[in-house]
């Protein structure tokens, strides 16, 4: 009860529950290091054979040569993977994607658009996620699942060839990698700039409240 | 600054809602969020982009890519046959990639070519290109996937290498079979014994029904399916069994050495 009380008097430093809690802190700069980690060396293994008529500047790639990049890429896989599982387990078992991203309503998510176009957002309590942050927050998780499945079927398109077969055969796979990479960079961007413009979110994702 | 500007949230104030952020932020917090902020700073600009050197990035990555050989050992299927094609699914035409350009590749005459065989097997004699083609040839079409990222659909014709093993009597409790190859940097990859045994691993002499041009890697060229195109050596022109790892051409400048798709 003595939370109750703490929160009617100071809602932005009430000490009874953490706005992010340790494990979601962890597992997300776990996960920010391995995505970058990941783009930047996807960006040269791209840059081998582009799928687009563009290649990455060698300033914002990772492992200097095809080789070196495959040597980072399949290395912090690992990183991705296990902290990735680590994350959905953890969000499912504490029940934090159902009370945090669900239920996401498409009338929601249009009057929150709507909202943070003309400024009337507000982010008075960090701990709730307005329609627009679920939507984004539960979509960029299917998006990685999506990632790391595609980039198994290109890594494995014999030994899991029914995966690969799913994203509509090896060539193919490849374009979906892109696609949902393209996908990461673009939030990660709106992501960025937003936790920059609340800088008490981002405090909240260091050290919790 | 204008550009700035835009990625504004419309409506907010950005000055007023710095202020509101550094209010809520308790003292300790604030010393800490520019500590770390300071420190991180101050690690990139003192080593640039060799942030990982003091640890050494790259014995890390070797060990890891060790790791990634074992895995890929580990989730290997003897038994899963690499995608099959239909003849009109043949990429036509057909890409010719080495680190040489093609005018330079190996220019072999099959009259005075060896295939030699040494290492752990019964049988170390060397074969003429005439005495390999009597031996029975299934064919294959299948994908072959470069460690670039592309990937084309060929025909390939030729020996199981298993049966070929099998003739020479090679102890296939050996690690590997380690193919050389006739062009000038003496090209050669080790292939793991499993996936010389795998049903598709082939002893290619033809591709697309006509004998293999020299493009392809004629007179012979170890055609695996289950791996990159980097382990599928051409122009081959000796193996040895045994249970030394013996390195390879790309294997030894960095890309993994087991390389199973």
């Amino acid at each position: 009860m003595s939370s109750l009380a703490a929160s009617h008097e100071h809602p932005a430093l009430s000490t009874s529950k953490p706005i992010q809690p340790g494990w979601v802190r962890i597992v997300h700069w776990i996960n920010a290091l391995a995505m970058i980690l990941m783009i930047m060396s996807g960006w040269q293994i791209y840059n081998a054979s582009p799928l687009f008529n563009f290649r990455f500047s060698s300033n914002i790639t990772l492992g200097g040569w095809l080789g070196g990049a495959l040597l980072w890429h399949f290395a912090a896989m690992w990183l991705l993977m296990v902290n990735g599982l680590v994350y959905l387990a953890l969000g499912f078992a504490t029940g934090r994607f159902a009370n945090k991203l669900l239920p996401i309503t498409p009338a929601g998510v249009i009057s929150d658009t709507k909202a943070a176009l003309t400024g009337k957002l507000l982010h008075d309590d960090l701990s709730k996620y307005n329609y627009v942050q679920k939507l984004l927050y539960a979509g960029i998780i299917v998006v990685g699942v999506l990632i790391v499945l595609s980039g198994l079927s290109i890594w494995k398109p014999v030994q899991l060839q029914y995966l690969t077969a799913l994203f509509g055969g090896y060539d193919v796979a490849r374009y979906v990698h892109f696609i949902c990479m393209a996908a990461i960079v673009a939030f990660l961007v709106v992501h960025v700039a937003l936790a920059l413009l609340v800088p008490k979110s981002l405090r909240a994702m260091i050290i919790g409240r | 600054m204008g550009r700035l500007r835009s990625l504004l949230i419309p409506g907010v104030d950005k000055q007023l809602l710095v202020r509101d952020a550094v209010k809520v932020m308790p003292d300790l917090a604030r010393r800490r969020f520019i500590a770390g902020g300071a420190s991180f700073g101050a690690l990139t600009l003192l080593t640039g982009c060799n942030v990982f050197d003091s640890f050494s990035a790259e014995d890390m990555l070797k060990q890891i890519s060790k790791f990634n050989d074992g895995v890929q050992d580990l989730i290997f299927n003897p038994n899963a046959l690499a995608p099959t094609f239909p003849e009109s699914a043949i990429t036509k035409p057909f890409p010719f990639n080495a680190y040489y350009e093609l005018d330079d590749a190996p220019d072999i005459n099959g009259k005075d070519w060896k295939f030699e065989v040494r290492g752990l097997v019964d049988n170390k004699k060397s074969w003429t290109l005439e005495e390999l083609y009597k031996l029975p040839q299934v064919k294959q079409i299948t994908r072959h996937i470069c460690v670039e990222g592309w990937s084309a659909i060929g025909s390939w014709t030729g020996t199981p290498l298993r049966d070929f093993l099998k003739i020479v009597g090679a102890d296939t409790r050996a690690k590997y079979c380690w193919f050389q190859c006739g062009d000038s940097e003496g090209y050669n990859s080790p292939l793991d014994m499993r996936t010389a045994l795998h049903p598709q691993t082939q002893m290619t002499f033809k591709f697309g029904d006509e004998i293999l041009p020299r493009a392809y890697g004629y007179p012979m060229k170890v055609r695996v399916p289950t791996k990159l195109g980097f382990k599928n050596p051409k122009y081959v022109i000796s193996m040895e069994v045994t249970n030394e790892y013996k390195g390879g051409y790309w294997e030894d400048q960095g890309y993994n050495s087991f390389s199973g798709s």
